[in-house]
């Protein structure tokens, strides 16, 4: 949240030429407030929420029946729920990325994606709580699971990765709830300053807080930010390393492995950017939004892409190679039965989308043209789901006794359920974009070049960055 | 304000709320921090700047002293380090032990995962309560919002309010002052 200098030579490439502080507030804010909501919208959001309505009708079913209808059973007690809930828990990890690392690394490009990519966090997260809670098959004693003293006199078993995950995943959503509301305040009374009908006045009013832009307030807010920020950024990577830690310290041939923290993280942030430019592309042509989210926001998406695709082709010949370099044939076994075993059509798909595919990033031109990082945005996001499945089914599929070898396979409820988190989160991006500002509005007014100081005979003081 | 009907007029004055300061308007962030520098040389300290971003400058513009914030944040965190490590230790080692083939109840370094995502969760909810504390928010009214061209605060114009109860403040003298700072546009500002 840094003012850049005005002589700046990036600020031409992340903000167009020619705006000024009320071009940039009119033009984001209209989008909330006057413009009339683009069809593309009404559509989208139509599609969206009759799925959300399916997977409500599916967890109904779900409650009603039990987690019998899923396709999980011995000796794949984890299905399609872990599989999911990895899967949306590190689409969320770029939005924290986005806000909180590159905040604290001043990458000023960042100003203009990470409104939604935090909105982004907030919506994968609620998709990701979902699908432990409805695996525990009796989701209403979820409390059980929170630390209470109780009649029973019991307490949740702190050693376990299992109520880490608990911790984790609630503290995780509970920052980025706070970090994204703190960051929403100054634009909410921007709104609230700018909607004609009373009713908005008042709704956005009492989002803001009564916020008034008093200097002694920024000085507070920005600490404030920042310390979230810094809050945010172990956080983030200690979330997936709890996630990782429910498959490295079970016992199971193919998860019981030191690479599973690092390479995890790198795995969400890679799909987490992917979904942030699935989201941005169609986003940045229909509102016309070209002029903040610039070619060089894609160029940038891509180039950390590509960055994480390679750590995580790193993870996987890693994981082959200890498989094999360990000299424990069921840790062999295991490797060689997810390259050739029943699901390998599984493992050659996830090797093409996820390791293949990536590598046309290295090319400037694809990553400039965005219906094609569109398109390689898209296989990454299919290619980092395969990779949960591929860790959780083929592991548990084949384990030490061949007698309980089984197979697995989602049913219709399994699938229903999962598709219907995708049109819930959509449906949710919808909302946002179309009741709040989808860009943080006072951080591209300090993009604009006139909001460097040129005062006579004012002490430049340190930047508060450098004092928190 | 709408003319009240003759019969219904009060005595000059009577009634009016009393005056809460005088309110300046800048173009530029430039100005208003010329402006704040030039008044708090002047001798005026009961004042506030506001501008629809964070300006940098202005802390020493308006000689704010640091927040304290940074420092309720790590003791806050620190409570949260010090509950989750009681509630694991008290828990799995007093209340309700397990003898898992005679290995250690205190087992310390399996309490690290809670005990760091404790220490975030409370030091994020003391960074954001307590920024919202220490600004008075949330505070649905405040004099300021009266100014006739405020809401402007939050879009592209910059004001500097010096207060009414400022030792140094007089109406006439200190609009004559703002005047002399390049302001286009001062108002009075009623409580």
């Amino acid at each position: 949240m840094s003012t850049p200098p005005v002589d700046d030579p990036r600020s031409a490439e992340i903000l167009e030429p020619g705006h000024t502080f009320a071009s940039v507030t009119d033009k984001i804010s209209s989008i909330v407030l006057t413009r009339r909501t683009p069809r593309f919208w009404w559509i989208g959001f139509l599609v969206s929420f009759a799925m959300t309505m399916w997977l409500f009708a599916a967890i109904g079913y779900l409650l009603i029946r039990g987690i019998g209808i899923w396709g999980v059973n011995v000796p794949v007690g984890w299905g399609f729920a872990i599989v999911n809930f990895v899967w949306w828990i590190g689409i969320g990890h770029a939005g924290t990325l986005i806000s909180a690392i590159l905040l604290l690394l001043h990458q000023e490009w960042r100003t203009s994606i990470n409104r939604f990519a935090e909105a982004m966090t907030l919506f994968a997260v609620a998709q990701a709580g979902m699908f432990p809670l409805l695996h525990l098959g009796r989701p209403w004693l979820a409390y059980w699971l929170i630390p209470y003293p109780n009649t029973m006199a019991l307490w949740p078993q702190f050693r376990s990765p299992l109520v880490w995950d608990v911790f984790a995943v609630s503290t995780y959503a509970t920052v980025s709830l706070l970090f994204w509301y703190v960051g929403l305040i100054p634009d909410l009374a921007t709104l609230r300053d700018r909607a004609k009908r009373k009713f908005f006045q008042i709704l956005y009013g009492m989002g803001s807080l009564g916020w008034r832009g008093s200097a002694a307030h920024w000085h507070r807010y920005e600490t404030a930010y920042l310390l979230l920020a810094g809050l945010a950024t172990p956080l983030v990577v200690s979330v997936h390393t709890v996630v990782s830690f429910d498959f490295a310290i079970g016992m199971i041939p193919g998860w019981h492995s030191t690479i599973f923290p690092p390479y995890f993280v790198a795995g969400a942030i890679y799909d987490g950017f992917a979904m942030v430019l699935t989201l941005a592309i169609p986003l940045r042509a229909v509102y016309g939004l070209e002029g903040f989210i610039t070619l060089k926001h894609l160029q940038n998406m891509a180039k950390i892409m590509l960055a994480t695709g390679l750590i995580v082709a790193y993870g996987y010949m890693i994981e082959g190679f200890m498989g094999w370099f360990s000299g424990n044939r069921f840790e062999a076994f295991s490797q060689w039965n997810r390259l050739t075993g029943p699901y390998a059509h599984y493992f050659w798909a996830l090797m093409l989308c996820n390791v293949l595919t990536p590598q046309l990033l290295w090319f400037k031109r694809i990553r400039s043209t965005p219906w094609i990082l569109w398109c390689i945005a898209m296989v990454v996001n299919a290619g980092m789901w395969l990779e949960r499945f591929v860790i959780v089914v083929t592991s548990l599929h084949r384990d030490y006794l061949p007698s309980s070898w089984g197979m697995y396979q989602g049913t219709v409820w399994d699938w229903s359920i999962f598709i219907g988190t995708i049109g819930f989160f959509i449906a949710l991006i919808f909302l946002f974009i179309r009741f709040l500002p989808m860009i943080s509005i006072f951080e591209m007014r300090a993009l604009v070049p006139a909001a460097g100081v040129h005062g006579e005979a004012v002490p430049a003081p340190g930047r508060i960055e450098g004092e928190v | 304000m709408s003319p009240l009907p003759a019969a219904t007029v009060p005595p000059p004055d009577a009634g009016r709320p009393p005056l809460y300061g005088l309110i300046a308007e800048f173009d530029s962030p430039g100005d208003l921090v010329t402006a704040a520098t030039r008044a708090r040389e002047d001798g005026y300290r009961r004042m506030d700047a506001y501008s629809p971003f964070p300006i940098h400058e202005m802390t020493a513009a308006l000689g704010m002293s640091r927040t304290k914030l940074p420092i309720v944040v790590l003791v806050v965190g620190l409570v949260g380090a010090a509950t989750a490590l009681l509630m694991q230790w008290f828990a799995s080692a007093i209340h309700y032990p397990i003898n898992v083939g005679g290995r250690p109840l205190a087992s310390w370094p399996m309490f690290i995962p809670i005990t760091f995502e404790l220490t975030i969760l409370f030091a994020s909810f003391a960074t954001v309560f307590g920024m919202l504390g220490m600004n008075g928010l949330p505070m649905p009214y405040h004099p300021v919002f009266n100014a006739p061209r405020f809401a402007l605060a939050s879009r592209d114009r910059f004001f500097l309010c010096i207060e009414a109860k400022d030792p140094k403040f007089d109406l006439d003298r200190t609009r004559r002052f703002l005047e002399t700072l390049g302001a286009h546009d001062i108002a009075e500002v009623e409580e």
